[in-house]
């Protein structure tokens, strides 16, 4: 969707905050709330791409005026009231995993690997001029505003990977291959860029061939 | 009342609402706090930039290591015992005279945590995602970073669960230090590509 979170290329935004020597949390319910979301993110209730949609379809003042802990804490509690306390009383859906302890190191090590076994031959071989999709899907995608319905080459072959906006949608993985693309940056931004080209991961039913 | 007023006790509206859903969600059985600390004391404590300073300082020291780490990253970086959440899908970005890499997310916060660990509060601001890909000589500069005019840069938008990290030249001079004396010049912002190398110590 055209979320508050699709920056690239925005502006006004002021300079950076920098901080030397930065903590890690900047308060205590930082930790908790990072903590919260990695275990519920463990319980299966919802995948990674539908916690991204979530925290992108907030309220765009809300995503804008808040902390990427809060963004995340946000997006953590309409995921629950959807997904997880909607029995009466609040009580869990059943089938949920709790995250205990002694199983954290293991959880983390292992993560969420999203390459999968190719189930048929790429469409692009490195250096193919391509071009994504010119498309404005209201539900979740991975392709940037600022890069649809432009041109580049394959830069590289990532393997085929689970395909974000239908896992999101709860449509499953439909796993596709992924490609690093190059833009170049003057394509993009005109004159008016101090890149010399902006690379993007896209998957396969993000492009098709560039015209001859 | 001033929030930081040092008499005044009270929570943040924040701190009020992380603690109800904790509470809410270890009253029913949903998780566990005793992973919870031990979440928060991997991340804050465990796993950090000091990890990816070894990747940099091996690929420095052993060219076999560079070769491995440009073919399969990830496989070189497990191998340093680096491994799992948001660092599955490796790839290792080398600047070489007149070319820089960046490395943003655009559109979240995604970051190799086992080499980094969490990012910090300006790599998921809106200033930083916003310009990283149109304008990132503007943004070096705000890093105290000036590049020299013939540098290119290239944007790497981390879009996908592929993470990136950046491997910066090896200064000159530096040729014969052993491992752990390449490390302690390795900075975070320099695995980003937002930062230079560190003095030696």
């Amino acid at each position: 969707m055209n979320g508050p979170h699709d920056l690239g290329g925005a502006q006004g935004f002021g300079p950076i905050a920098l901080e030397a020597d930065e903590p890690r949390f900047h308060a205590p319910w930082e930790r908790r709330a990072f903590a919260l979301t990695v275990a519920m993110g463990a319980s299966g209730a919802w995948n990674l791409d539908q916690a991204r949609s979530a925290r992108e379809s907030l309220p765009p003042a809300l995503y804008l005026s808040s902390g990427y802990y809060q963004i995340w804490f946000e997006a953590l509690e309409r995921l629950l009231a959807e997904r997880v306390l909607t029995g009466p009383g609040q009580s869990p859906a059943p089938g949920l995993r709790v995250l205990q302890a002694d199983a954290v190191g293991a959880v983390l090590a292992r993560g969420g690997p999203t390459e999968r076994e190719p189930g048929g031959p790429a469409r692009f071989a490195v250096g193919d001029a391509v071009c994504t999709r010119l498309m404005n899907p209201s539900g979740h995608t991975r392709l940037p505003r600022y890069i649809r319905g432009r041109c580049g080459r394959i830069e590289a072959l990532r393997g085929v990977h689970v395909y974000p906006d239908t896992h999101a949608a709860g449509q499953g993985e439909q796993a596709c291959w992924l490609y690093t693309v190059r833009f170049e940056a003057a394509g993009l931004w005109g004159p008016d860029t101090t890149a010399a080209s902006v690379h993007v991961d896209c998957w396969e039913p993000y492009l098709e061939p560039a015209p001859r | 009342m001033s929030g930081n007023h040092p008499h005044d006790r009270s929570l943040s509206e924040m701190d009020v609402r992380v603690r109800a859903l904790e509470t809410l969600l270890v009253d029913k059985g949903l998780v566990d706090p005793a992973a919870l600390d031990l979440l928060i004391e991997t991340y804050e404590h465990r796993v950090g930039p000091h990890n990816g300073a070894r990747v940099v300082a091996r690929a420095w020291r052993d060219p076999a290591y560079r070769d491995w780490l440009a073919q399969d990253a990830t496989a070189a970086i497990a191998s340093l015992g680096y491994t799992g959440r948001q660092g599955e899908h490796m790839v290792a970005l080398f600047n070489a005279p007149g070319v820089h890499h960046l490395v943003v997310c655009t559109l979240c916060s995604c970051y190799p945590w086992p080499v980094l660990g969490l990012p910090p509060a300006w790599y998921k601001s809106p200033a930083y995602r916003s310009r990283a890909v149109i304008d990132p000589k503007g943004v070096l500069t705000e890093f105290g970073v000036t590049l020299p005019e013939t540098t290119e840069v290239r944007v790497y938008d981390s879009t996908a669960e592929l993470r990136y990290l950046v491997i910066p030249e090896q200064p000159a001079g530096t040729q014969g230090w052993d491992e752990d004396r390449l490390a302690s010049i390795v900075s975070r912002d320099a695995m980003i590509g937002t930062g230079l190398l560190k003095e030696a110590a």
